[in-house]
């Protein structure tokens, strides 16, 4: 059974909790037994996190950025459907981090605009989170027509690095 | 390739043209998108993306990107054949990265250009790929995709 790499964090999480307990409730180290041999199944690597396509919608893990991005959004283009996956995870950045997404927004908005002017559509609703926290957005904008050809959000290529592979600064 | 080849590389691709034929119109003078005020910047990132058909920039080079997205530009380009294009490093040079962001409006690398005219990100090229329109875009730019070839073979 592959693990999805959310409760591969919870699992971590869970850990590091039991783990503060030890010293102090010595019943728990079975506890601490069990996780162990789960993560030992776990199958999936933590650096490509870039697997198959999970709705975050309602998520309890997203993190700030991300429900800014999602609530931003929501206003800005009222779209039937919206689909937002952090992809940090998947570059060299810290562990947590709410760097890189990847956004399906449907909306009928949309309709007649070219590709360009979807993108910049969203690229103003999220001004202010491009400005700061988020690094890099892939972004799918498509009507609701063409999302019911392909109600799928994509995977990102694998990260190459980026400027960390350069001696100089990010 | 070893790392000092991928740099020069690198620099005669920033120079506007690696072309073999040699004497493609010279590069930018080395300082000059580096030095410029804000306003001067503007109009060399102007010339800088009408002096070629096809212009991108990248994080890393064609040979070497360091970006997945950049990466999938170059394979884009690769795929239909586009060889001679203009690539420029943005890792290389600090005001060019911010630069091209505020001269396109555009907060994110890759940037592709086509006939001196901002297209698209990867995404946006990914999708002009997958719907025929690249191929058309670049017909319009006297280029003739090499898919266009594959796709009469396979017809045959």
């Amino acid at each position: 059974m592959e693990m999805q790499s959310l409760e591969f964090a919870q699992l971590v999480f869970d850990l590091a909790l039991i783990q503060c307990f030890l010293t102090t409730f010595p019943s728990l180290h079975f506890g601490m037994r069990m996780l162990r041999a789960q993560l030992a199944r776990c199958t999936v690597p933590m650096a490509t996190r870039a697997c198959a396509s999970r709705d975050s919608a309602g998520s309890a893990a997203g993190g700030p950025v991300e429900a800014a991005i999602r609530a931003k959004l929501e206003q800005a283009l009222s779209p039937e459907v919206l689909e937002l996956r952090n992809e940090s995870g998947g570059h060299a950045v810290p562990a947590g981090s709410e760097t890189h997404f990847r956004v399906a927004v449907v909306s009928s908005r949309f309709e007649g605009m070219s590709p360009l002017q979807r993108h910049r559509l969203v690229h103003a609703a999220l001004s202010e989170e491009l400005a700061g926290p988020v690094h890099a957005l892939a972004i799918q904008a498509k009507t609701p027509a063409q999302w019911r050809e392909n109600p799928q959000l994509d995977t990102s290529p694998p990260c190459l690095g980026g400027s960390k592979k350069t001696r100089g600064t990010s | 390739m070893s790392a000092s080849l991928s740099r020069a590389a690198a620099a005669l691709l920033r120079w506007g043209r690696g072309a073999v034929g040699g004497g493609g119109g010279g590069g930018l003078p080395g300082v000059g998108v580096r030095a410029a005020s804000s306003g001067g910047q503007a109009e060399q990132l102007d010339a800088l993306v009408k002096k070629d058909k096809v212009v991108v920039f990248l994080k890393g080079t064609p040979e070497q990107p360091q970006c997945g997205f950049s990466n999938a530009v170059v394979q884009i380009l690769r795929l239909h054949g586009v060889r001679d294009y203009a690539a420029y490093n943005v890792l290389d040079d600090p005001e060019l990265r911010q630069g091209i962001k505020d001269y396109s409006n555009w907060p994110t690398i890759p940037q592709v250009y086509l006939n001196g005219e901002f297209v698209g990100g990867c995404d946006i090229l990914l999708q002009m790929h997958q719907n025929g329109d690249l191929v058309e875009e670049l017909k319009k730019l006297g280029i003739r995709s090499a898919l266009i070839d594959e796709k009469n073979q396979d017809s045959k």
